[in-house]
């Protein structure tokens, strides 16, 4: 095993390294793009608006045909999805509903390509001559926080849009601490500043950091478990430990695969509801 | 862990698929369904009050036939009552006339057995003579006699 040290930590490695333009040195240098997360996120995005579209057209095109199959799927998500943001938000705004659906979908695609075998993909990119690959883009810092970050902006735009500019200055300064003189509230105002501007920007991170720990932390499991039969090859079939391990791998491997799948219809669902809750509150008047 | 470009990309990725679920998606999903939720409640509203039409057809149905039904009982019983009538009066004529036409025959019968009593009492009356002038040996004028003759035959 001593000599398989270096191969474990080599693989380990390589699952961990994105496919870029050029190596990245520093923690943030925006000239340098991960072509993997880019790909699949725009090929799940594709994946799901087509597929939307599809059905959309269809039910459109005449309203008086009784849906089934994936019609029924996707109206039954479309309903729960509007049912979700009603008990939340009473408001009138068109977009959180779609928002809310588009966030759904998009982020448990992105989780879902956690259960496509780990080793799968990257060997037919290894194949066609890639050196990385990264199937996952809700295990990159970049999807998540480019997720969060859009409903960040879109918090502040409504924020500020439905109490005015100093509606919400009041609401970021004249909380939690009040109090009638004018010249003690002024202290008081940089405290409820820092204070509130805590509370505004840990929304946005810790959506982001939520799913990507729940997904990064999935994938490594599988990757673990693939470490289980990597050191020994097509050896590894020679003897009955070796079965044993493949065995061992396979079930673990199935076992959790299917919690894995509750994790990530979970985190989806959760950052689709804190969404909704965030927008909600950014139209509320204090 | 390294924040690029990606995050920049991703974020553009995200607010066009936001902007095409909302104006292709999502509205052409919900619509034609809250159309459809139209429709059936519609539906289910128009089959009550079918049901409820239905029912209230058959209350009157059941009402103007057993209207009908009384009607044609009273019909029945009125007839039964006129032919009743239409028998008696028929009856009651046919005894009239039976009675009349037995009177009729009792007279018939008195006035041929006065006229055979009549002309019995003058056979008698002309016996009578023949019998006397026999026992006279001679002859009686019957027409100087008539008178007596007469009289003898009124005794009879």
């Amino acid at each position: 095993m001593a000599a398989a040290e270096p191969q474990i930590g080599e693989y380990i490695e390589h699952h961990l390294t994105f496919l870029t333009n050029k190596p990245q040195n520093t923690l943030v240098n925006f000239t340098v793009i991960n072509y993997d997360t880019v790909f699949f996120s725009v090929l799940l995005a594709v994946l799901f608006a087509g597929s939307f579209y599809l059905v959309a057209r269809r039910a459109s095109a005449s309203t008086t045909s009784v849906p089934r199959g994936f019609q029924s799927f996707v109206e039954m998500l479309v309903d729960w999805v509007d049912s979700q943001v009603k008990d939340v938000y009473h408001g009138t705004n068109q977009l959180i509903a779609p928002l809310a659906l588009t966030i759904f979908c998009w982020v448990y695609l992105f989780n879902f390509m956690d259960l496509v075998p780990v080793d799968l993909l990257p060997d037919i990119g290894g194949a066609l001559g890639l050196a990385h690959l990264k199937v996952v883009p809700s295990t990159d810092l970049n999807g998540v926080f480019g997720l969060s970050l859009t409903v960040f902006i879109l918090m502040i735009f409504y924020s500020i849009k439905m109490k005015g500019p100093l509606g919400f200055l009041a609401e970021l300064t004249l909380h939690p601490f009040r109090v009638k003189n004018i010249f003690a509230q002024i202290p008081l105002s940089i405290v409820n500043l820092l204070l509130e501007s805590v509370t505004l920007i840990a929304r946005p991170v810790s959506l982001a950091l939520r799913l990507f720990g729940n997904i990064f932390a999935g994938e490594m499991i599988f990757v673990l478990l693939a470490l289980l039969t990597l050191a020994h090859g097509y050896a590894g079939l020679e003897t009955f430990s070796g079965w044993g391990l493949l065995l061992l791998q396979a079930v673990l491997t199935f076992a959790w695969g299917v919690f894995h799948l509750l994790i990530i219809t979970i985190q989806a669902f959760i950052f689709m509801v804190l969404t909704i809750v965030y927008l909600a509150m950014a139209h509320e008047h204090h | 862990m390294h924040i690029n470009l990606t995050l920049i990309v991703q974020m553009a990725v995200f607010a066009v698929l936001i902007w095409f679920t909302m104006k292709f998606v999502w509205p052409m999903i919900l619509g034609p369904m809250q159309e459809r939720e139209r429709r059936i409640a519609q539906g289910l509203a128009a089959a009550n009050k079918g049901e409820e039409e239905l029912k209230e057809a058959r209350a009157g149905a059941e009402s103007i036939l057993s209207e009908a039904r009384e009607r044609a009982g009273v019909i029945v019983d009125q007839a039964q009552r006129s032919a009743n009538e239409i028998l008696e009066q028929a009856r009651s004529a046919a005894t009239q006339e039976g009675q009349r036409l037995v009177a009729a025959a009792q007279q018939q019968i008195e006035l041929d057995a006065a006229r055979a009593k009549e002309q019995l009492r003058r056979q008698v009356g002309a016996i009578a003579v023949a019998a006397a002038s026999k026992l006279l040996e001679r002859e009686i004028d019957a027409r100087a006699h008539e008178a007596l003759l007469n009289e003898f035959a009124a005794q009879l």
